[in-house]
């Protein structure tokens, strides 16, 4: 008998060898595909517990985001300025089955709190909150809210249909005002929020317009940094021309006989442009578009499927019958060379990207990474991570960018951005009056831009986009937006 | 070094346990709670030395391992119930711990002659079989996950299966004594030695009887224990594998007729090969319970996520995210907390625990004595088994409490009777000739 006792311990072993396997399956090697399980809310719970971190405006006491106790010790997310931030900020509503957005996703790390090892040992109890990391933003509340104002009077008033303002510091890349109309209120947010009064989708980031004349800076960086033309180099300023088989004219079809180019870029003449843009080539203005930042994600500390990618849109069967919309790169044959260097053709640009743009002039040449984020700081008030300034590129020389500071103040001092000439600003510019083919009220509607800083104490690079305005001339509807907020966040960093 | 110190001296560990866990459980909660809950621990340990004192004067030749084993994983299932459920339901586990051990030392001295039980062997198999049914009458019987396992009395929840199996390895090992002989002898056909007929007949009444347990009481798992008991009663009275390799065959055979014509183990049987479709997660008799046991599982990895971090209740509701987390699922809880070297212990002390009860066999002088304690052992082992591998997904999942760890007043009596039998046969078994 002792003998098959002895077996049968064999046995005994086994088993329990076969629920020790069992168990290692589901630990170890198992371990990574049960996390991610789609029906595994262990996250989801375990983040309800997590009292998340605030969010603040640069001033460093505006609330952005907070966290709300409830009851059964979970945490919700308030958004006490509502529409103001809300396309900056975004939403955190596990419960809604949506991923989170905005900073509320870009910055989650820091905002959940790293819980380190050593907690972990003993943990917390059911009711313990983890607490997570404070974000500080760059965002000027004053010039924000004084943004909203003027572009929701550009709605009611010049019926734009959308707009949008960017500030960015030039020297840093920290991003001032960030503001798109319609907006949504971020405590509510909803499917059925739709244009004209609420949208999700924010323009300044998503949104992509004919960039008009105000990309007449970049082929201008082209003419100039690639060595081929001087800001005094002549040329015919005679209307109409023809580019790639079409007419092209000047505004009110004006002729301005022989012209220097800062004489062009001040009276923004069209017939000089297309032909320079065949003249420099498709290969150099691709570089200086790439170097400026077009054809790539924006490196913006935000989530990338928030961000566009601007460049030459071709929707379907526009571009050899292609069935799906192409992003094309100019150097493609599909692509109108002529009408790119004046920013129509196809060209779909972000007010962001065109804030980078000035930006990068008023920094003498260097894109600085934009950025939201100024520090994280954790619960002990200690800063956890402060963001340092970051190079992008260096798109053009110093010199070059100094010259296009100079033409940039004369398009403001008598060319078509007067209405930006506010006194004692010494503001350079370029307007962009880019037409978007369609019409209201018996008018063609026009998408109005403005890009500038104040030349000579270029603390403050503006790009400013108004979207369907009748005849809407960049300089008599976008120009003065940009001036106000340049001059408020002046005074406010005085 | 003499048995009883050695049994005194192992309750050592038990007693680091004990100490350690409610010290953790206390640091983690010493925001709400008083220090009165430290007293539980300290109060659970004295019981422990109480009993140990007992066996001393009472058993004096006993194995000195099974009492500490037993110790061990009654002071880790108390820490646990405390760490999931709180004061409340620790102190009352501390309580039936109270009764186990009354119900031991009664059982100790009733019983000194354990032998004279096979003198009521049929009444004990005819209870233990109304116990086995008594879940089934109506209004007293409560349905649980489809099975019927307890049943209520006033104010209290009793599941009688625990002592049913008690009773059933009684009869099992005192029948097999009688017949063993008989049944290893038989004609030679073809090769094989088949027994006669009339000492098989009660053996495949017994097969029929498990799978009737398993249409009357809707639960594999618990038919799974008595039968692997036979089993194993069987092949240690026969010597014969080929009893054991046809019993595993019918019972196979059975299990698959059963798990596929009835609507309660069939959705068991889904529940355990695909747990994580949708339609079965969410269905009424669905797989929540045991996908939720495997999440809670994987996030305990290999170390664990630290005592007290798995989750218990879903945040900002009453539910609990693995239902029945201090009985049926607290090895889930437990590998979620330890991670799978923590479980793994856990295992390894019951590996220990019924490697002592087969030592307490072989030791044995007679046959009754030595195919009762492989039967105990055996039984407590498969129980482990069901439960384990259930929550593992080795096989289909049945609640029946993990051996002196779920919280469970009838689970911990049963095993305090269970224990006290195994003590009793050691004490004789080591016995020097001279004592006797």
């Amino acid at each position: 008998m002792n003998n098959s006792i002895v077996r049968l311990f064999g046995v005994v072993i086994l088993m329990f060898t076969v629920l020790v396997v069992w168990t290692s399956r589901w630990t170890v090697f198992s371990a990574t595909a049960l996390n991610d399980n789609h029906l595994n809310s262990l996250s989801y719970y375990a983040s309800l517990k997590v009292k998340r971190g605030t969010i603040y405006a640069a001033d460093g006491h505006t609330v952005l985001a907070r966290s709300v106790k409830r009851a059964g010790g979970t945490w919700k997310r308030a958004y006490p300025q509502g529409s103001l931030y809300s396309q900056i900020v975004g939403y955190y509503f596990p419960e809604l089955g949506q991923p989170p957005t905005g900073l509320e996703a870009a910055s989650n790390a820091s905002l959940k709190g790293l819980q380190s090892p050593l907690t972990n040992l003993f943990g917390s109890f059911n009711g313990t909150a983890t607490v997570g990391d404070d974000v500080y933003t760059t965002i000027d509340p004053t010039a924000q809210k004084l943004a909203r104002q003027l572009l929701e009077h550009a709605v009611t008033a010049y019926g734009a249909t959308s707009g949008s303002v960017v500030a960015i510091v030039p020297q840093t890349g920290a991003v001032k005002v960030m503001y798109s109309v319609p907006s949504y209120n971020d405590n509510k947010p909803s499917a059925k929020c739709l244009l004209p009064n609420c949208s999700q989708f924010f323009n300044a980031l998503q949104g992509g317009y004919p960039p008009g004349s105000t990309f007449k800076l970049v082929t201008t960086t082209a003419a100039l940094d690639s060595g081929k033309f001087t800001p005094d180099s002549i040329f015919s300023g005679n209307s109409p021309v023809t580019v790639s088989g079409h007419s092209l004219e000047n505004d009110g079809n004006a002729s301005y006989g022989q012209v220097t180019l800062t004489d062009a870029l001040t009276n923004s003449i069209n017939t000089v442009y297309g032909p320079l843009g065949l003249t420099l080539g498709s290969k150099l203005m691709q570089r200086y578009m790439d170097r400026y930042g077009f054809y790539a994600v924006p490196p913006l500390d935000f989530p990338a499927n928030q961000l566009s990618i601007s460049g030459e849109y071709f929707g379907p069967g526009s571009c050899f019958h292609n069935k799906h919309t192409l992003l094309l790169r100019v150097t493609n044959s599909c692509v109108d060379l002529g009408r790119t260097a004046i920013g129509q053709a196809n060209l779909a640009v972000t007010p962001l990207q065109m804030a980078m743009v000035v930006s990068t002039i008023a920094n003498n040449g260097k894109l600085m990474q934009p950025r939201l984020v100024s520090k994280v700081v954790n619960n002990a008030g200690q800063t956890v991570r402060a963001n340092s300034p970051q190079e992008d590129d260096q798109v053009m020389s110093s010199k070059v960018a100094g010259e296009l500071q100079v033409m940039m103040r004369k398009v403001v001092e008598e060319g078509t951005g007067t209405s930006a000439n506010l006194e004692g600003l010494n503001i350079g510019g370029k307007t962009g009056t880019a037409s978007t083919g369609g019409t209201r009220n018996g008018q063609p509607l026009d998408d109005a831009w403005f890009v500038g800083f104040p030349e000579g104490n270029p603390k403050i690079a503006v790009a400013v986009e108004l979207t369907n305005i009748e005849n809407g001339f960049g300089g008599t509807y976008a120009a003065p937006i940009a001036a106000q907020v340049i001059k408020t966040l002046l005074a406010e960093h005085q | 070094m003499r048995a009883r110190n050695w049994e005194l001296f192992g309750l050592i560990p038990a007693a680091l346990l004990v100490s350690a866990g409610f010290a953790a459980v206390y640091i983690q909660r010493s925001n709400h709670l008083s220090t009165v809950s430290l007293v539980y621990g300290g109060l659970f340990l004295g019981l422990c030395v109480v009993a140990h004192i007992f066996i001393r004067v009472t058993l004096p030749y006993a194995d000195p391992f099974i009492f500490p084993l037993v110790a061990v994983l009654a002071c880790f299932g108390v820490v646990m119930v405390y760490r999931i459920d709180g004061a409340t339901m620790a102190r009352q586990q501390a309580q039936w711990f109270v009764l186990g051990l009354v119900l031991f030392a009664a059982t100790v001295l009733w019983f000194r002659d354990y032998r004279k039980l096979e003198n009521y062997r049929y009444l004990i198999m005819l209870g233990s079989l109304v116990l086995l049914v008594l879940p089934r009458i109506p209004h007293f019987g409560v349905e649980s996950g489809g099975a019927y396992v307890a049943v209520h009395l006033p104010g209290i929840t009793f599941q009688p299966i625990e002592f049913g199996k008690v009773g059933l390895v009684i009869f099992l090992a005192s029948y097999l004594r009688d017949h063993r002989q008989a049944l290893a002898s038989g004609r030679k056909i073809l090769g094989y030695r088949i027994p006669p007929l009339k000492h098989l007949g009660p053996l495949l009444v017994l097969w029929g009887a498990a799978m009737l347990a398993l249409i009357v009481i809707k639960d594999i798992g618990s038919s799974l224990m008595f039968y692997g008991a036979l089993l194993a009663i069987i092949y240690v009275a026969t010597d014969r594998i080929s009893f054991v390799v046809v019993g595993v065959l019918l019972f196979a055979g059975g299990a698959w007729y059963l798990g596929t014509h009835i609507q309660h183990i069939d959705a068991r049987v889904e529940d355990w090969l695909h747990p994580f479709q949708y339609r079965v997660y969410t269905a009424p008799l669905g797989s929540y319970q045991l996908a939720n046991a495997q999440f809670t599982m994987a996030a305990g990895g290999l170390f664990g996520q630290g005592f007290g971090q798995s989750m218990i209740t879903i945040p900002g509701t009453q539910s609990q995210f693995v239902p029945f987390p201090d009985t049926d699922m607290i090895y889930s809880i437990i590998t979620g907390d330890l991670g799978l070297f923590g479980s793994a212990g856990l295992l390894c002390v019951y590996v220990m625990f019924v490697g002592r009860g087969f030592k307490a066999a072989m030791l044995a002088r007679d046959s009754f004595s030595k195919l009762l304690a492989i039967g105990l052992s055996s039984v407590v082992a498969l129980q482990v088994f069901v439960i384990v591998g259930g929550v593992t997904r080795v096989i289909p999942l049945t609640g029946v409490p993990l051996p002196f760890v779920s919280y469970g007043g009838s689970s911990i009596l049963a095993n305090f009777v269970l224990i006290a039998l195994l003590l009793l046969i050691s004490d004789r078994a080591r016995r020097p000739a001279s004592a006797l």
